[in-house]
């Protein structure tokens, strides 16, 4: 690391509408550094480099990066294009790759004149095996990239923005996919980059690993920057409150004692399309006063087992048993009539209708109720006045419920989930991703209404790639991997962490 | 089983079939480029019309073959940039937006050619292209007649075959054009323009398709007909799903059909006499409905086809 | 350069007005036609305009007009509430026409007390029929409905061809491809005396107040919308999309049928080739003007019939091709797809510094 200027962030500001989501943001980020940006989701983070790479234009503020030759020349903003040209390279969190060609294609697009008919392959493929060599980092080149491991299309990713000679390489949460180890590896190749002569940003909302890997943190809140220091000067409890404002709101967590079964799985196996969506053979039980807490890295069979659960797959072997009732032939319909309250993924996709009312969407899972239809027509009045309770008692708040769902915060729109899942006093609870992408306060509500229905009796299954979330709300911890439970026996990180990679513990 | 076995050895059954297969080699390889770069455009039944009735009008005015093949080719083009607009930049309904471009380019068509000829009882005549007789080759037994004696415009579309298959597959075009079908921000974060290459595609693609309307007035026929393209741009957006969105399947699949067009026209005469003629007619459109369910399970459908994008919303 | 934005709230004034202006636009543009065909614009839109409203007679012929524009028009608005892109309403119609002239012309003589609801159910069950099996196709095998529908139109017309010179052939037509005429008593009476509006018109009135009500009201209409709007939100809510979409199908096909029936029944009293100029492709134009809405498609219906009533009468006073009046319908649909943007967001234009830097 030297002191050489490579970056300079000049006030950006940034407004969407009445949402300011950069507020005269300055950074600096030297040769060689790893400069972690750390803030809650919607603190601005991804927004600000947005506007570094071109693909947002600030409404006020300059950009200037250093040449070759460590002369700053001011950007020209809102043109991915020339922020290419300057050396500045980002890997967002949703990778940019086409699946249909293979990663050579991947990383030589946009380099070569589309309008020539010939192309260089030869040469393409040598640069990309010295870059390889160079940073340690490595994917497979002629398959289309579809068939790669999230990994390798990380890896993919990268090595795009190194074949553009990228001397700033601008990381948005690349952790959030990986096993602790796949991101350990990750981080390491980082150093060596850094070693180099590169320059990182990488944005994170994860403490751990914010404090072991950079060498400079600057924090974000509601879009302006609240503090920077050298890492070797930071703390865990300081950071956490410049992000938030005030102290980590701490879940109360009280010990319960497990009832009787309330979910019971034995042997099931889904045939899913992907390996997201299948399982193999899983067996597991929640009892009630129970949180089970399911960890594994992204894509190893989540999908399956919540869509077994939520009774949108079709089991082709097993049996499933809620409470004591064997469920012979599952449907979204049967499971909620079985009392499971579900709690999707995607919870703009799965969860709501977005052009529909608020109201409709607290009543869309129970259109059977004598209380809300009578003879196959609404009662409208029941509808409105039910949702009113609601946003009321779950502080669901946005411009009304007679207004269309999506136009709710994402924070809001899961208070309308959790509504519609809890005045139902559920029986089981399967709640897959519930805090992702919601700011603290809004994630901590989720826990705290977990929490709520364990205390009443509930059984929960807590699907989540967030290992921290799990381990501060599950009684007990399952594994998944390749679509295969295992009990996890342990609340230990670095255990369960081995686990999540398939080594043996 | 002998008549059908005859038919199937003739020269001149398998010369039809190239024949009939000509706009349709066009027409799939229009809505491949469009559906590859992402973008299902539905207004290629109104853009064979269009280029029929503008080839065909060209050539009338005294434009010359080629002029009328330009002229048609440009029409199709000014419609493929209308859905264009209304569907990358603007992210409009794809379907709609579609079937609205068959409505007005139809429209158009018809009239256009009712102003210019208001009292024409039976529409007039151009001499349309010949078949290219090239000496020895045209001699040859059985490929001389079937590939050497077809028209300028089905040697076109054979040549455009291989050119969309080379630029698809060895091209860096043709890298960004799968990209952008298959995930529009992988080539938005390399500084190439999504917008451009999604509206060069369409207008591209329609102008080839404009170009199997043309081969109907300038080589099939040698007249302007309403509803002379009678669905052929429908089948196109089904065989290209059949072709998995390749060239060399389109090729495939065009001749697949063309060849069961002209198998039916034969059959319709040799056994007339016992079903009515009108099965025949039905099957071309009902093979084209088998051929979907076919291939619709197992379609690698370009991701982002239907699916706009935004710059900027990520 | 430009940019757009999404605008935070679409008022109501400015939705209504949408469709509105768009049809005035594709007006509008027709002058560039008009004038290139030499015609004058602005006796043109009056002549359209005597033609549509300048007697009782030419507002009768209006409305016969607008009739089968509402069944197809509100064929095309459901299906496409739930997704399901039917273009097949062309198709549809003819298949609910040949079962109303197969039942409705000799072969069962019975009252008409009787026969009238006998041709109206089983006609739509034709074209219920007609746009269920694409909707099959699309569940089972994930054969894309547009494609196969639109190919069908073209099945059911060589079908129907067949069926003019086959079975249902009239024997008294010399040889000429059409239909017997339905019997006296199944045919649907006149609302007017030397008039061709017929009783088809209440019936699509009636139909559309139905549809508005069920869509709005009824849990059958909560479901078709959530399926419409998010099918994996509304699958995950339980609610059975599969079950809906056919539901949906059906009436659909059964409504193009009904517009086959009232064609037939209503107006013409027998079958040919030619029943309908497109009136299942310009219901697709009514649906989109209409916002989806049923009561919608009713004033859209209208307009579209004015258009095509106003240019078949300016045609005959001016010698302009009254190919105009497609001209206009086609316009109005991509102006109402543009005005639908605007509608839902803002262009703005980014202050040029910024732009060229």
């Amino acid at each position: 690391m030297t002191d050489q200027t490579v970056l300079k962030l000049n006030g950006l500001s940034k407004r969407f509408g009445p949402v300011v989501a950069n507020d005269d943001v300055s950074l600096t980020l030297g040769r060689g550094e790893v400069l972690a940006l750390l803030g809650e989701n919607g603190a601005g983070k991804t927004t600000l480099m947005n506007m570094l790479f071109g693909h947002y234009l600030p409404d006020a503020g300059t950009v200037e990066v250093a040449d070759p030759g460590g002369t700053l020349h001011p950007l020209p903003l809102g043109h991915p294009q020339a922020a290419l040209a300057a050396g500045v390279g980002m890997v967002h969190q949703h990778f940019a790759l086409a699946e249909n060609i293979n990663a050579l294609d991947n990383i030589t697009l946009g380099s070569e004149p589309l309008l020539s008919l010939r192309r260089d392959r030869r040469a393409a493929e040598r640069k990309i095996k010295d870059i390889m060599a160079r940073s340690g980092l490595t994917a497979p080149q002629d398959v289309p990239v579809g068939r790669l491991s999230v990994g390798e299309r990380q890896r993919v990713e990268i090595l795009k923005a190194l074949y553009r000679d990228a001397r700033i390489l601008v990381l948005d949460e690349p952790t959030a996919v990986l096993t602790p180890q796949e991101a350990d590896t990750l981080f390491a190749n980082i150093k060596t980059m850094t070693a180099e002569g590169l320059s990182v940003i990488f944005i994170s909302h994860k403490l751990r690993e914010v404090l072991a890997f950079s060498d400079r943190i600057a924090v974000l809140r509601h879009g302006r920057k609240v503090g920077e220091m050298a890492t070797s000067e930071a703390d865990e409890g300081t950071i956490a409150r410049l992000m938030v404002g005030a102290d980590t709101p701490k879940v109360a967590r009280e010990a319960a004692t497990p009832g009787a079964p309330v979910l019971t799985l034995q042997n099931v196996s889904v045939a899913g399309r992907s390996k997201r969506d299948t399982l193999q053979g899983v067996t597991l039980t929640v009892h009630a006063h129970e949180i089970l807490g399911i960890a594994g890295i992204s894509g190893n069979g989540q999908s399956g087992l919540a869509n077994l659960i939520s009774g949108l797959a079709v089991p082709t072997a097993g049996m499933i048993r809620v409470d004591e009732t064997e469920i012979a032939r599952p449907s979204a319909a049967t499971m909620v009539a079985a009392g499971i309250g579900r709690i999707p993924e995607d919870r703009h996709h799965e969860g709501i209708v977005g052009a529909m009312s608020v109201a409709e969407n607290m009543v869309i899972e129970r259109l059977g109720d004598p209380d809300i239809q009578s003879r196959g027509l609404l009662r409208r009045d029941a509808i409105q006045a039910n949702a009113e309770g609601l946003a009321q008692a779950y502080d669901v708040r946005g411009p009304g419920v007679g207004a269309a769902a999506r136009l709710l915060s994402g924070g809001n729109i899961q208070k309308l989930i959790l509504a519609r899942v809890f005045e139902r006093a559920p029986r089981l609870i399967l709640a897959n991703q519930p805090t992702r992408g919601l700011d603290m306060g809004a994630a901590a509500e989720v826990g705290r209404r977990l929490l709520e229905a364990r205390g009443r009796g509930a059984g929960v299954v807590l699907i989540s790639e967030d290992l921290d979330e799990i381990l501060g709300l599950a009684d007990r911890i399952m594994v998944i991997r390749d679509g295969a439970l295992v009990e996890a026996g342990t609340m230990d990180r670095a255990k369960i962490g081995l686990m999540m990679a398939g080594e043996p513990a | 089983m002998m008549d059908l076995l005859n038919i199937l050895l003739s020269e001149s059954f398998w010369a039809a079939s190239l024949r009939i297969a000509t706009p349709l080699i066009f027409g799939v390889l229009g809505a491949l480029i469009c559906e590859r770069a992402g973008v299902l455009n539905l207004g290629i039944e109104g853009i064979f019309v269009v280029g029929a009735m503008c080839g065909w009008m060209a050539v009338w005015l005294g434009a010359g073959l080629w002029g009328g093949v330009i002229v048609a080719a440009l029409a199709g083009a000014f419609f493929g940039l209308l859905h264009a607009i209304l569907t990358v930049p603007l992210g409009l309904s794809q379907h709609v937006s579609g079937l609205g471009i068959t409505l007005f380019a139809t429209s158009v068509s018809y009239f256009t050619y009712r102003t210019a000829l208001p009292n024409v009882s039976s529409p007039p005549r151009i001499e349309p292209f010949q078949a290219l007789d090239i000496p020895v080759l045209s001699d040859l037994p059985f490929l001389g007649p079937v590939l050497f004696q077809q028209t300028a415009l089905t040697w076109l579309a054979l040549l455009m075959v291989a050119l969309v298959w080379y630029v698809m597959n060895r091209s860096a075009l043709g890298v960004a054009l799968k990209a952008v079908g298959d995930n529009p921000d992988s080539v938005d974060a390399q500084g190439l323009s999504v917008y451009a290459l999604r509206i060069w595609a369409i207008v591209a693609g329609s102008a080839l398709m404009a170009l199997g309307g043309a081969f109907l007035t300038m080589s099939a026929f040698d007249a302007f007909f309403f509803g002379m393209v009678n669905g052929r741009g429908w089948v196109c957006i089904a065989l290209v799903i059949f072709a998995s969105w390749r060239p060399g399947k389109a090729l495939l699949g065009a001749l697949l059909f063309g060849a069961f067009d002209a198998l039916q026209v034969r059959l319709q005469t040799e056994m007339g006499a016992l079903v009515p003629g009108q099965v025949f007619l039905m099957a071309p459109y009902i093979l084209s409905i088998i051929a979907l369910v076919i291939a619709a399970r197992s379609a690698d459908y370009p991701r982002a086809l239907l699916t706009p994008w935004f710059k900027g919303q990520r | 350069m430009i940019r757009i934005e999404p605008r935070e709230n679409t008022s109501r004034a400015f939705a209504l007005g949408v469709p509105v202006l768009a049809a005035l636009v594709a007006l509008l543009l027709a002058a560039i036609p008009l004038l290139a065909a030499g015609a004058n614009p602005i006796t043109a839109y009056g002549e359209m305009i005597k033609g549509v409203f300048g007697s009782v007679f030419a507002v009768s012929e209006m409305l016969t007009r607008a009739t089968p524009l509402i069944f197809t028009g509100l064929a095309a608005a459901l299906a496409f509430r739930a997704k399901l892109w039917n273009i097949g309403a062309e198709g549809q119609l003819y298949l609910g026409a040949m079962a109303a002239v197969a039942v409705g012309s000799g072969w069962l003589d019975i009252s008409g007390l009787l026969l009238v609801p006998l041709i109206v159910v089983i006609g739509a069950a034709a074209g219920a029929a007609g746009m269920v099996a694409p909707t099959y196709l699309k569940v089972r095998f994930g054969a894309d409905e547009v494609v196969t529908t639109l190919l069908l139109n073209f099945i059911i017309l060589i079908f129907l061809q067949m069926m003019l010179e086959g079975p249902l052939q009239d024997p008294m037509s010399l040889g000429w491809p059409q239909s017997a005429p339905i019997l006296d008593q199944g045919v649907l009476p006149p609302l007017m005396d030397r008039m061709r509006v017929h009783s088809g018109l209440i019936l699509a009135l009636v139909l559309a107040g139905i549809a508005q009500f069920m869509l709005l009201r009824s849990v059958w209409g909560f479901k078709l919308r959530a399926v419409g709007e998010n099918a994996a939100a509304a699958r995950h809510a339980g609610i059975n999309v599969k079950r809906s979409l056919f539901g949906v199908a059906a009436i659909s096909g059964g409504l193009a049928g009904l517009a086959g029936v009232s064609e037939v029944a209503g107006l013409k009293g027998y079958l040919t080739a030619d029943l309908s100029p497109g009136f299942g492709y310009t219901g697709i134009v009514v649906a989109m003007l209409a916002g989806l809405s049923p009561v919608g498609v009713v004033i859209a219906a209208l307009f579209i019939a004015s258009v095509f009533v106003g240019a078949d009468s300016m045609s005959r006073a001016m010698g302009v091709s009254s190919f105009l009046a497609d001209l206009v319908v086609s316009m109005s649909l991509l102006c109402v797809l543009v005005g639908g943007f605007l509608s839902k967001y803002r262009i703005l234009r980014t202050a040029k510094a910024e732009a060229t830097s």
